[in-house]
């Protein structure tokens, strides 16, 4: 914390209050403002494709920035830029009046950048103090400072409010306090400039509402933030303002103050975008899957599925709502065949599918949306055309026999390609060039052709861009009134209020809450998914 | 003492160890002493060649080209000690020898990002191609290797025979094993070098430059093996023979997957090796086994050591992946 630093206030927590009858609730007096960050005609393209086209933008001291945009918007590569670990093709960018190109990491660290990856760069098997100093360390005659690195820990933990343990190993750790670890390591480099890219992908509400909180208060110490997201409610909470980006290219910037979630969606894709399901009321039928007393072991063995029944019927969404790690990915691949229960029985159309494998229940009538669509939904170097049948390859049509028949196949993808609006180069396109939303397009739309019984749907909407989401809403809506029975597992809230006919909570393995969907308070259920009930 | 604390498993086996391998050289010096010094004979190739495997792996880079590397270092400390007069040549031009392999390997794998398991496997055959080519008989050495006795150390019973009266290139294998355990665990070298063998994208955010340093350690790597190829055919033999090595460059990997890629363990686990090895001598005169079953009995253990460590140890995250910068985030 050695620049020469313009404002009055550091040090303070909240104590800079916002009480300016201005807008953007923390903006800094005009005669403290510092232009901390500022791109100029930033471009960046892979072969033919622009991700970033002449991008120009900048952040004040203090001000946090949401980037906001569909997958593939140019996001990531942008702040990988800003970061130092992609060079710009044309542009600049200005920090704190320094337009010098970005050599490294090293170097944008050095310059007072700091950055928290989606995908959290911390050594797994090393303690959260080494991590800590990794890259940065003191020695005191050759010999690690590793109790140096410990009191950095706890000294810089406390002065922010994030509290962790400095011996931990990082891999023990929770999701969200490893995050914790990924910021505080970027603090204790003195940082100006903190650059989080989707941070509350991987976390849980409460630790998503702790995040942004924690964000506001750095903010008002001075360090500015930018963050990704494609989430507008956090853009909304969090934000002062709001670039957002369409095909590599800034489409528009906004006070949050001046705008709300339809606002900022349109621009985002371009259109009006429903952010509420349009549906009817749902008309259940018979009984299409019957869980009773369901046990599900873990990969640490662990009693994960503990005790669960649930019944969904034909002509209805039911939406599995709850906090992550609670259950709900062994409860799905149970279902699908893919983890054999420990105890229980699962049934389908009255027949036993307890034991089945993952071909015996697609045949007995499972469409199964997997929550991770790159492991389990695709084989990325396969063929979009063969990733479309992969459940049913070796059935007619698609093959006589022994011999599959490709006209089939190819006609077959290109019916879904128009279908469900799968955007690629081409039905012979590996699945693995695809964006995350059209790749899980094509895994709704395998598994929704074959008329299932059964929808299991996983997380379906997750890492998928606005326009897409809003598609497989739709589409989900739809198997159901042609009387699909659907069974929505969602750590997204919104999702299953908005999607599901009835709510079941569950927590610790087990349903703790069933309720209509229709008239379903969202603290209620937060307050079940917690536990407390 | 909160170190003996968190390590009570370690401390505990030991002071076992070390109490049994006493009261054995109560009941009788000298077959101790001589069963031991085999073990630690025996051992010092396997601890080299694994301490190359070590700096190797932790900086993410498999090498099963140990056996090529100690092969070619034989073969070059041996004829180099001959031709010059000079053992010291040999020693230093074998270490040498272990260092170019080295380099071959990083070239190959960091640089030209071939398969580390086909370049290894390149090593192995170039080497034993090599030196079978180039071998000349009847070339001997000026004189024997001499043997050093430690002071102090040296006098200590049993402990000091074994250990501290031995040559150059086996009091070198005893140094090194403390010296790398500490560089690794301890020092900003270290936790560099295992954070780019566990996961070289974070090291690279922080700032580190995983390509180089990856380089950097798996050439100077190579100083083990060399030690451990002079160590085969001046220290402990006094001669080249074509595929001298038999197999040792892979024992000596077995024994870095059992000792869970930590120089300390490796080196208990090398003793473990060498004293099954003369245990098994001891056995020839007592029991009938033929020969050819006594000389199988490592292998044999190396299989059964690996089915059993296997599920149990785990390798260095990132190991036998390259890194490309800015793939994969």
């Amino acid at each position: 914390m050695s620049q020469p630093a313009p404002e009055t206030a550091t040090g303070g927590s909240t104590a800079a209050a916002p009480e300016t009858g201005s807008a953007t609730s923390r903006s800094v007096p005009q005669a403290q403002r510092e232009r901390l960050l500022e791109l100029d005609g930033l471009s960046k393209s892979y072969g033919t494709v622009h991700a970033n086209r002449d991008i120009s933008l900048h952040v004040e001291r203090g001000e946090i920035v949401a980037l906001l945009g569909e997958n593939g918007a140019g996001k990531s590569t942008l702040v990988k830029q800003i970061f130092g670990l992609i060079k710009p093709d044309r542009g600049t960018i200005t920090i704190k009046g320094d337009a010098s190109p970005i050599k490294d990491p090293r170097d944008a660290i050095r310059r007072g950048i700091g950055m928290v990856h989606q995908h959290f760069q911390l050594v797994p098997v090393m303690t959260v103090a080494e991590n800590m100093i990794l890259g940065n360390e003191t020695t005191s005659r050759g010999v690690l400072d590793i109790d140096g690195a410990r009191r950095l820990v706890r000294e810089l933990s406390e002065k922010h409010g994030l509290r962790v343990d400095p011996d931990a190993e990082v891999e023990d750790l929770p999701v969200g306090t490893q995050q914790r670890v990924e910021i505080l390591k970027a603090l204790s480099r003195s940082v100006d400039l903190l650059i989080l890219d989707e941070p509350t992908a991987v976390l849980t509400p409460q630790e998503t509402d702790e995040l942004l909180k924690v964000m506001k208060e750095l903010a008002a110490g001075g360090t500015s933030i930018v963050f990704i997201t494609h989430k507008l409610r956090e853009v909304l909470a969090a934000a002062d303002r709001v670039y957002v980006l369409r095909q590599g290219a800034v489409v528009g910037e906004v006070a949050t103050a001046d705008t709300d979630a339809r606002g900022l969606a349109t621009m985002m894709v371009g259109r009006d975008v429903v952010l509420r399901v349009d549906k009817d009321e749902a008309t259940p039928g018979e009984d299409v899957l019957s869980i009773r007393d369901l046990v599900v072991l873990d990969d640490r063995q662990l009693r994960a599925v503990d005790g669960f029944s649930l019944d969904v019927r034909a002509g209805e969404i039911v939406g599995v709502a709850g906090v992550e790690g609670n259950g709900q990915r062994e409860l799905v691949e149970a279902i699908a065949g893919m983890r054999p229960p420990q105890s229980g029985r699962i049934d389908l159309l009255g027949k036993d599918i307890t034991k089945a494998n993952p071909h015996e229940t697609h045949v007995a009538g499972i469409g199964h949306i997997p929550e991770d669509r790159e492991r389990h939904g695709l084989v990325a170097s396969y063929s979009l055309a063969d990733n479309l049948v992969l459940n049913r390859f070796s059935e007619k049509p698609f093959a006589n026999g022994f011999v599959r028949d490709f006209d089939a196949v190819r006609q077959n993808a290109e019916a879904l390609f128009t279908e469900f609006d799968i955007r690629a180069a081409g039905v012979s396109a590996p699945a693995g060039s695809l964006s995350g939303g059209n790749k899980q397009k094509v895994v709704v739309a395998r598994e929704m052709s074959f008329g299932p019984k059964l929808l299991m749907a996983a997380q379906p909407t997750r890492g998928v861009d606005v326009g897409s989401i809003e598609f497989i809403h739709r589409r989900i809506v739809a198997a159901r009134d042609t009387g699909a029975a659907v069974l929505l597992v969602s750590a997204e809230l919104d999702e299953v209020l908005s999607l599901a006919d009835r709510i079941a909570v569950i927590h610790g393995g087990k349903v703790v809450a069933e309720m209509p969907g229709k008239d379903a308070e969202r603290t209620e259920i937060g307050r079940l998914m917690a536990g407390d009930h | 003492m909160e170190w003996v604390k968190r390590n009570q498993i370690t401390v505990g086996a030991t002071v076992v160890v070390l109490v049994a391998a006493y009261v054995f050289y109560g009941i009788n010096s000298n077959v101790a002493t001589s069963m031991f010094s085999g073990a630690w004979f025996f051992a010092v190739p396997l601890v080299l060649g694994a301490l190359t495997g070590v700096v190797g792996e932790r900086s993410g880079v498999v090498n099963i080209g140990i056996e090529g590397q100690m092969l070619v270092a034989a073969f070059a400390a041996f004829f180099s000690a001959s031709a010059s007069g000079s053992l010291v040549v040999g020693v230093l031009v074998g270490m040498l020898a272990g260092i170019v392999m080295g380099a071959f390997l990083a070239l190959t794998t960091v640089k030209g990002l071939m398969d580390q398991i086909i370049a290894g496997v390149v090593i192995n055959i170039v080497a034993t191609g090599l030196t079978s080519f180039f071998y000349r008989p009847g070339k001997v050495l000026s004189a024997n290797m001499p043997q050093w006795n430690v002071p102090i150390l040296s006098n200590i019973p049993l402990i000091g025979d074994v250990f501290f009266q031995s040559g150059p290139i086996a009091l070198f294998a005893l140094v090194s094993v403390p010296v790398v355990h500490f560089a690794l665990f301890r020092t900003r070298w270290g936790l560099r070098t295992r954070s780019i063998g566990e996961y070289p994208s974070a090291a690279d955010t922080a700032g580190i430059d995983v390509i180089r340093m990856r380089l950097v350690n798996v050439t100077i790597g190579g100083i083990f093996a060399g030690a451990a190829g002079a160590y085969l055919s001046m220290e402990a033999t006094g001669g080249f023979e074509r595929g001298m090595t038999a197999g040792r460059g892979f024992l000596a990997l077995a024994i870095l997957i059992f000792g869970g890629w930590r120089p300390l363990r490796v080196f208990a686990a090398a003793l473990f090796f060498g004293f099954t090895n003369a245990l098994a001598s001891q056995l020839q005169g007592v029991v009938n086994i033929p020969q050819q079953f006594i000389t199988l009995l490592p292998y044999l253990l190396t299989l059964v050591v690996l089915a059993v460590a296997a599920g149990r140890v785990r390798a260095p995250g990132a190991v036998g992946q390259p890194f490309v910068k800015g793939e994969g985030s």
